[in-house]
């Protein structure tokens, strides 16, 4: 690493963090040898900041809620279901999805690295794939909960689901009270990404409003 | 492996810490991370499975320091001197010092759409019948390899029920060493949280993880 009294030395870089220089030098290198086309790279950002984001798990959502044959669907083959949709592969080639109710709440992690159901989440937040969260879900939901602003009731059990393998989870939050009459795009308005992780619960309407 | 990334049940690291409107990318360099990482995986040299070995073998003391596309990128650069693509020195020069190794292909920008809309599946067809059904109960193994396994330290050595048989998928422990993919039938399996967190437990938690067929034991 560099050493910062002596910057002059090392104009090249020298207004770069570390980890910028270190990038830099990789893509530089790579793209010298013809081995990754810079421009692909910007397609794969631009994709992920604008087009595959919790919007799509959202619409997904508020149609399970709308429509009981798709619920039903979605329950039974959530890959195929979800698919129908447009929202398909990378890290959600293999989905499942996990409803909640007036007895369970569902919380997804991944202890082991960030496996994460990108098709319909879009990028993990930070949080997910740090080691706060990836420790204690598995161990202290309800304290984990808590720093969400969530409280479920005593009774209410709690199912973990830790994402050690290819599956991919979302999670169908209860239909909030009042959202009755909503059609589906207004539905989607109070699905948020961390109601689908099982950090959050959908919003209700007049908190939307 | 016991490495520092099978974090489930590790004290210390003090509360989560969600960010209100949270911004996809902290750093322009984070995006590059992201961008070159998924073209390198393009090559076709190593599994999804190789690479998250790589990642685990980072030093603990640095893995549990660095934010996730460090680690990403540590990682990446084991494998692209691993498989003959960057040497050494010249990630330590910064430019390129000789050709390398050719890969499989080059991720253009007019692939990456199709690429990442087919994504990676690791389903594979098994011949024989799964060794469970839904409702079994079963152990886990105690099992503690150096190499790469996808059962995390806090379900090694538990009673649990299968829940569900999911499938057979790529068998990972082996396609991160350049085993094969070896697929066996993965099972939901789900447990108490007394059976893991023994006294103290949270009442009502349950927890499940997927299981390859192999790390299952009937009980």
């Amino acid at each position: 690493m560099h050493i910062h009294d002596h910057d002059d030395d090392h104009h090249h870089d020298n207004h770069f963090s570390p980890m910028e220089a270190r990038v830099r030098a990789l893509e530089t290198i790579l793209t010298e040898k013809g081995l990754i086309d810079p421009k692909a790279i910007d397609v794969i950002v631009e994709t992920y900041e604008t087009k595959i984001g919790p919007r799509n798990g959202a619409r997904v959502v508020a149609k399970a809620w709308a429509e009981p044959d798709f619920a039903a669907w979605l329950k039974q083959d959530a890959t195929a279901a979800i698919a129908s949709l447009g929202y398909t592969g990378r890290q959600g080639e293999h989905m499942r999805a996990v409803f909640n109710d007036g007895e369970t709440h569902n919380l997804v992690v991944c202890t082991l690295c960030s496996c994460y159901p990108w098709s319909v989440l879009g990028l993990p937040p930070v949080w997910y794939k740090a080691p706060a969260y990836r420790a204690r879900a598995v161990m202290d939901p309800r304290g984990v909960l808590e720093e969400f602003g969530v409280t479920l009731p005593a009774d209410r059990k709690i199912r973990v689901w830790d994402s050690t393998a290819e599956l991919r989870y979302l999670v169908v939050p209860e239909r909030p009270a009042g959202s009755e009459g909503l059609d589906q795009e207004a539905l989607a308005d109070l699905v948020t990404r961390d109601a689908m992780i099982g950090t959050g619960l959908a919003l209700s309407p007049e908190a939307r409003a | 492996m016991n490495g520092p990334h099978d974090l489930g049940g590790l004290h210390g690291f003090g509360p989560v810490a969600p960010e209100a409107d949270e911004p996809y990318f902290h750093a322009e360099w984070e995006k590059r991370a992201l961008g070159v990482t998924l073209s390198c995986g393009a090559f076709g040299a190593w599994t999804i499975d190789e690479s998250r070995h790589a990642r685990e073998n980072i030093p603990p003391a640095i893995y549990l320091a660095a934010s996730y596309y460090e680690i990403w990128i540590r990682a990446l650069e084991t494998l692209l001197a691993r498989h003959g693509f960057v040497s050494g020195a010249e990630l330590a020069e910064g430019r390129m010092l000789e050709k390398g190794a050719t890969p499989k292909r080059v991720l253009t920008a007019e692939m990456v759409p199709a690429v990442l809309a087919r994504g990676g599946p690791c389903d594979r067809p098994l011949d024989t019948a799964p060794r469970f059904a839904a409702g079994a109960r079963v152990r886990t193994r105690n099992v503690n390899p150096a190499t790469h396994t996808r059962l995390p330290r806090y379900a090694r050595g538990k009673v649990g029920m299968v829940e569900t048989v999911q499938g057979s998928f790529v068998f990972p422990d082996d396609s991160a060493h350049g085993k094969g993919e070896n697929p066996q039938w993965v099972y939901t399996v789900v447990f108490d949280g007394g059976e893991i967190w023994g006294e103290g437990a949270a009442p009502g938690l349950t927890v499940s993880i997927d299981a390859w067929e192999s790390y299952l034991e009937p009980v």
